[in-house]
């Protein structure tokens, strides 16, 4: 693997996983719990998506061949897509959603935080940008966290059981595969180990102060940094590339 | 518990530094942190905010109308207190 | 009238607003929430036909722009339900009654949208419509509602923007691009030209809403207005508006069209419209599974202040 396809397969990385999640937030989009979360949660979706287009685009220069941010999200199949697997995982109920968004936003700030330094000029911008959208992202999911582990007793079970479901998904955030070894020895990409502790002890007090229970099953279900998916994804492309695909030779 | 909704807070955003802030509307929020994030969502998509004050409804006391007269008719025979009420020469421009 | 109404008459004659604690007719007070909750909800139900195409929005850019006008019709929404709430009457319970059917909103949101050409159609048409008929609502007589006008309008225009920029590039498209614009156009037209309610001669509610200035101008006048400014848009994109007796009078100046289907209207209005279930459905359905969210924030925010107290 060359340091440009490694540099492109980051860019794919980050980007698709930010577009894949913010894809499944835009589901909830007239039909939030209540207007004012709808308004909050079509937020956090408008900046994810947003913040997926400018990797997708840099990630078709880094490739050189032409591609732009819609022939990458519009035209890859599933083993092409690089997101972390948590990001495709359904909404299921408020909760689900909530507690997927958690675990994810934690995982993304802590991340941000770190590419700030990377060598690669664009991931340094990029990341400074997306940090102040990113911050206020995990205020916010983390505080319904909170809400929803001590809040009634039906929330709490709510939320429990997402979080016993979606924490084999963890692992996967820090996860160190070719991609990773070839950019961190350059000084481009974040080193995982590194923030791996401060996302365990963030999460783990988040947890507590919840007053839910950390999952004790640590199995690590990887493969979405490889192309190997869950069932999930193929049916969010359907939906998403079907315009593209039905219609090759139209633009829109 | 159930099925009670969130209290009705009014939510006032000064829309840049140097001004007032400025009454906007209402919205539903559980806790005053939440009242302050959904001001932001719901009011300030478009940077129309540098600041935000949120006051739950039922704290707002406002004057009766019908008082309208002994509460602000007095202030306004107080012409005194306009400038256009002082003339200035022309010579001297704007003050 | 009692003297209270003719100084209630007076105020308004002279277009001094009124604001939520002057003194009000009861009837003007009804009036107010039942046309204020109506277009409230009209802004949240107005959020499904566009939100079902979110997902399979066909590029980034549109995506993106397609989710931040559905998030804004949310936010006119709440606005608007902001003002109702100063007339003193709680929003949920205004919000149970459109679920029960007993409070309307726009007949539009009752067609459904079947190809991505709906979504520049909606913007173009249903949102022109709604800026036609909101830009005279910013001088309503009632403050609130005014204010709530003025910042929606201030809104509105780059929904509008966004649809008929979509449907420019379709036009300009494959065939098969500018048939589907086509045929957004054909099923969105006549419904649009409804969204402006009955005809003035059989709209009962009109002169009392025109001498308390909630209203300020009649149905068939902006109905007009927007014909007036939507055929020439329509030449532009090379489509053909679906009326055969669509045409100038040169001596008025203003567009005479044919006859609407009031039949119709009055049916989708009353329940038989093509996706009137599966709209209230899915609003009902967004609020009962959304019941424990709201009881949880409620719960959590009573133990933090309980866990003041005691420190
Ligand atoms: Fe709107
Ligand atoms: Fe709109």
């Amino acid at each position: 693997m060359t340091e440009q396809d490694a540099l492109f397969d980051y860019c794919l990385r980050i980007g698709d996983s930010s577009l894949i999640i913010g894809h499944r937030l835009s589901e909830w989009c007239g039909h939030g719990p209540i207007l004012e979360e709808d308004i909050a949660i079509i937020n956090v979706s408008l900046d994810l998506v947003g913040q997926a287009r400018s990797v997708l685009d840099y990630a078709g220069k880094i490739e050189g061949k032409g591609r732009s941010e819609d022939d990458l999200a519009y035209l890859r199949d599933v083993a092409f897509y690089r997101n972390h697997l948590i990001c495709e995982q359904p909404n299921g109920d408020y909760g689900r959603t909530i507690v997927r968004q958690f675990l994810f936003d934690s995982f993304h700030y802590l991340f941000l935080n770190e590419l700030v330094n990377s060598k690669d000029d664009f991931f340094s911008g990029y990341a400074e940008k997306s940090l102040k959208e990113v911050i206020y992202h995990m205020q916010h999911s983390t505080k319904w966290m909170l809400r929803m582990g001590d809040g009634t007793e039906e929330s709490h079970r709510r939320v429990q059981e997402p979080l016993n479901d979606l924490w084999r998904f963890t692992g996967e955030f820090f996860a160190v595969n070719e991609v990773d070894k070839i950019l961190i020895s350059n000084g481009i990409a974040v080193d995982l180990n590194k923030i791996k502790p401060k996302w365990k002890q963030y999460v783990r007090e988040i947890i507590e102060d919840a007053t839910l229970t950390l999952p004790t099953n640590d199995w690590e279900q990887l493969g979405g940094k490889e192309g190997r998916h869950t069932e999930h994804l193929g049916f969010i492309l359907a939906e998403m590339q079907f315009l593209p695909r039905a219609y090759p030779d139209a633009t829109w | 518990m159930a099925n009670e909704n969130w209290p009705l807070w009014e939510v006032f955003i000064r829309s840049r530094q140097g001004l007032n802030h400025k009454h906007v509307g209402s919205l539903r929020a559980a806790d005053q942190e939440m009242a302050i994030e959904n001001a932001r969502d719901v009011y300030t998509r478009r940077s129309e905010g540098v600041s935000i004050w949120v006051v739950l409804s039922a704290n707002v006391h406002a004057s009766n109308p019908s008082d309208k007269g002994p509460m602000f008719d007095p202030a306004e025979d107080k012409v005194y207190r306009h400038p256009t009420f002082y003339d200035i020469p022309d010579e001297i421009g704007h003050m | 009238m009692t003297k209270a109404e003719e100084e209630f008459q007076a105020k308004i004659d002279r277009d001094i607003k009124i604001e939520p604690k002057d003194w009000m007719p009861d009837a003007y007070r009804k009036t107010l929430v039942r046309q204020i909750s109506q277009h409230a909800h009209s802004e949240i139900v107005g959020m499904l036909p566009e939100g079902n195409w979110i997902t399979r929005a066909p590029s980034l850019r549109r995506k993106v722009a397609l989710l931040a006008k559905v998030q804004d019709e949310a936010g006119h929404g709440l606005y608007l339900y902001s003002a109702v709430e100063t007339l003193g009457t709680d929003r949920e319970q205004t919000i149970d009654d459109m679920h029960s059917g007993k409070a309307k909103y726009s007949s539009i949101f009752n067609y459904p949208t079947l190809s991505w050409a709906d979504m520049g159609a909606v913007g173009w048409l249903v949102d022109g419509a709604a800026i036609v008929n909101q830009v005279a609502l910013q001088r309503t007589s009632y403050g609130p509602y005014s204010r709530a006008m003025v910042k929606i309008c201030k809104e509105e225009s780059f929904h509008q923007r966004q649809g008929y920029e979509l449907l420019i590039h379709m036009c300009n498209g494959t065939k098969e691009q500018k048939e589907m614009a086509q045929d957004a156009l054909n099923r969105f037209w006549w419904p649009s030209l409804m969204m402006f309610g009955p005809s003035d001669t059989d709209s009962p509610n009109t002169a009392q809403s025109m001498a308390w200035r909630v209203k300020r101008y009649t149905n068939d006048d902006l109905r007009q207005q927007f014909v007036d400014i939507t055929v020439p848009q329509a030449e532009f994109l090379g489509l053909t508006i679906p009326d055969p007796d669509l045409k100038m009078n040169e001596e008025t100046g203003h567009y005479e069209f044919g006859e609407i289907n009031w039949e119709e209207f009055f049916n989708v209005v009353n329940g038989n419209g093509p996706c009137n279930r599966e709209r209230i459905a899915a609003r009902s359905n967004a609020k009962k599974n959304g019941s424990w969210v709201i009881d949880a924030a409620n719960a959590y925010a009573e133990k933090q202040r309980m866990k003041k107290k005691v420190a």
